[in-house]
């Protein structure tokens, strides 16, 4: 096998890696824009949040303690203790399940029926809003975070390829179990949705709001249960992006990536979400291997949103965005 | 009990008779749009009451203040009450309603499109707390009253015909186990005899499985023939009840919503210009 091909190939399965990523980051978006024509804005910021959360609960730092010490001049910072990653994990989920039940109840229960631009700019404040609440109460520093996955090179990928092809490929550990950590959360989700009461009534929901009323669906069960979910899929991807570069607000910029992926996948598919990920992926990678040094390198920053722009033009609903029925 | 009686007898009847009651409510949209001025009806246990008017006479908003889905059109019940059972509805969730028994087919059928017509069927009974086995013999009873839904369980309820949509909206209404459901428009964009098919199965819901209908319908002809009383809306008030016989004997009726008379066919123009003098007159 030539040697350039290996070198995409290689370049392909980190592309893949990457892809599992920013199709975590983009389902969140989905599932909120699916089951309420909401485009989430503040999804990049519930996840640095999230990640917040969790190095907070995990090395049992005391919530708003700049804050305390502000106002009453004390010094607290610690509790003294550091939660099992597992505890802190749990912690953090029932934040995020009180955060969409908030969400629910002050924001979006008094917006029902309003024209889509007016509550996707709620979420715009939504995001400044939880930027600043998340520094305020674990403070703004930048935060390590280890969650007891290893990183650095793979040795078992390095051994395996080298075996294979005679040339050992890189891969970093952490993207790997990402990537799998991922892909469990999106088969969950898909099987959820599909196969159980509620992710049918969601689905429902998703339809007609109305109808879904007029069989008994409570529309703010299902959007606390959405929201829910969505946080849960930001603390996942919060979680293994803070733990690949720090816990920091830049974070919440994985938002934008997700945009692409989400024009490429169709905005209401969670298949397409995936696939709309693994794509821009292993796209960006490989055009960075094949045309990078012709004009120059750096492509990765820029080719995912070209390769949106093309399917804005040519499909603009996507690969699976859903067609609107229309009987004939 | 249910033919021939004058609406002072109708207003006496104890409450036992009646499933529901909708005492001189008034529905506002918006804060502005006064849409029913005090619109008073019963609902006998057991029968089938049929709900005529025009267009934006207000039958589908009072089916609507009966199941609170006004509420989500930014409508709300400012005045009057509704009695369901001996216990006021007004503001009560739609959610809570259709645990008590009360399920609307809306107007348009409002099939979720992109599920299969089995799955629509499986959504109505969202509330239902009772085991899958129950709900499985459920749908097999769908099933036995439209059986072209069970030839079409799989297919995805956008691409079934208006018909077959119309049966899946109001086999998901009865998945949920109701006592009364509140039929929005079932003939609306049915070839005719496909109506005839819908309204009997209607019929055999009430005799058979003993579901109390009131339904709105602009197909007065045919809603009259099924029904057992009748309310003729006008609008946003009540401008005639009594039982569907004598609805369907009524001079007034025959003119205006069966479109025949005594002296036989009218032209429209005739029967226009009939109207206004009657109006002017009265």
């Amino acid at each position: 096998m030539s040697d350039t091909l290996l070198f995409a190939l290689e370049a392909a399965a980190n592309g893949l890696t990457a892809g599992v990523m920013y199709a975590l980051v983009a389902l969140g978006f989905v599932l909120i824009f699916k089951a309420s024509g909401i485009f989430n804005f503040s999804q990049g910021v519930m996840a640095l949040f999230a990640a917040l959360t969790l190095v907070g609960l995990q090395s049992g730092q005391i919530p708003f303690s700049h804050l305390i010490n502000a106002i009453f001049g004390t010094r607290l910072h610690y509790f003294g203790w550091s939660l099992p990653t597992l505890v802190a994990i749990a912690g953090t989920v029932l934040v995020m399940v009180a955060f969409a039940w908030l969400v629910e109840r002050y924001i979006f229960r008094h917006l029902v029926n309003q024209e889509p631009i007016i509550l996707f700019m709620a979420t715009i404040g939504l995001a400044y809003f939880l930027e600043g609440f998340g520094d305020l109460m674990w403070g703004a520093e930048v935060k390590r975070l280890d969650v007891g996955i290893p990183q650095g090179m793979s040795l078992a990928v390095d051994e395996a390829t080298f075996n294979w092809f005679g040339y050992g490929f890189y891969m970093d550990t952490l993207e790997l179990w990402a990537a799998l950590i991922a892909a469990i959360l999106v088969a969950g989700l898909v099987i959820f949705s599909q196969y159980t009461k509620q992710g049918r009534a969601l689905r429902a929901v998703a339809d007609d709001h109305q109808a879904a009323l007029s069989v008994g669906i409570s529309l703010r069960f299902i959007w606390v249960m959405v929201w829910t979910l969505a946080g849960i899929v930001a603390l996942v991807a919060g979680m293994m992006w803070g733990a690949k570069s720090g816990v920091q607000f830049s974070l919440s910029l994985i938002a934008l990536k997700a945009l692409p992926v989400l024009i490429l996948g169709g905005f209401t598919s969670i298949p397409g979400a995936i696939v709309g990920g693994l794509i821009i992926g292993v796209g960006e990678k490989l055009f960075d291997f094949f045309m990078g040094p012709l004009i120059g390198g750096a492509t990765e920053n820029w080719f995912a949103y070209m390769l949106a722009l093309v399917f804005l033009l040519f499909r603009p609903q996507g690969l699976f965005g859903e067609k609107i029925i229309e009987r004939v | 009990m249910l033919d021939a009686e004058t609406p002072q007898t109708t207003a006496e009847m104890s409450t036992e008779a009646n499933l529901l009651e909708v005492n001189n409510i008034e529905v506002l949209y918006n804060h502005v749009i006064l849409a029913l001025k005090g619109v008073s009806l019963e609902v006998p246990r057991g029968g089938i009451t049929a709900l005529l008017g025009g267009n934006g006479a207000g039958k589908s908003t009072t089916l609507k203040a009966i199941s609170n889905l006004i509420h989500s059109e930014r409508g709300e019940v400012t005045k009057g009450s509704i009695v369901y059972d001996g216990e006021n509805v007004v503001n009560m969730s739609p959610a809570d309603l259709v645990n008590r028994g009360v399920v609307q087919v809306m107007e348009g059928r409002h099939c979720f499109e992109h599920l299969t017509v089995e799955e629509n069927l499986l959504t109505g009974a969202y509330t239902r707390k009772d085991g899958r086995g129950d709900i499985a013999a459920d749908l097999e009873l769908v099933y036995e009253y439209f059986p072209r839904l069970k030839e079409r369980r799989r297919s995805q309820a956008g691409y079934t015909s208006g018909g077959e949509q119309q049966m899946t909206a109001i086999g998901r209404a009865l998945m949920s186990r109701p006592k009364m459901i509140l039929l929005d428009e079932p003939s609306m964009g049915l070839a005719p005899q496909l109506v005839e098919q819908i309204f009997d199965i209607v019929s055999r819901l009430n005799t058979e499985q003993g579901v109390t209908f009131l339904l709105a319908e602009q197909n007065t002809n045919v809603a009259l023939r099924f029904a057992h009383t009748g309310f003729i809306l006008e609008n946003g008030r009540v401008v005639m009840e009594g039982g569907a016989k004598e609805l369907r004997e009524n001079p007034d009726v025959k003119e205006f919503y069966l479109g025949m008379s005594d002296t036989g066919r009218k032209s429209y123009r005739e029967v226009r210009s009939y109207r206004r003098r009657k109006r002017w007159l009265a």
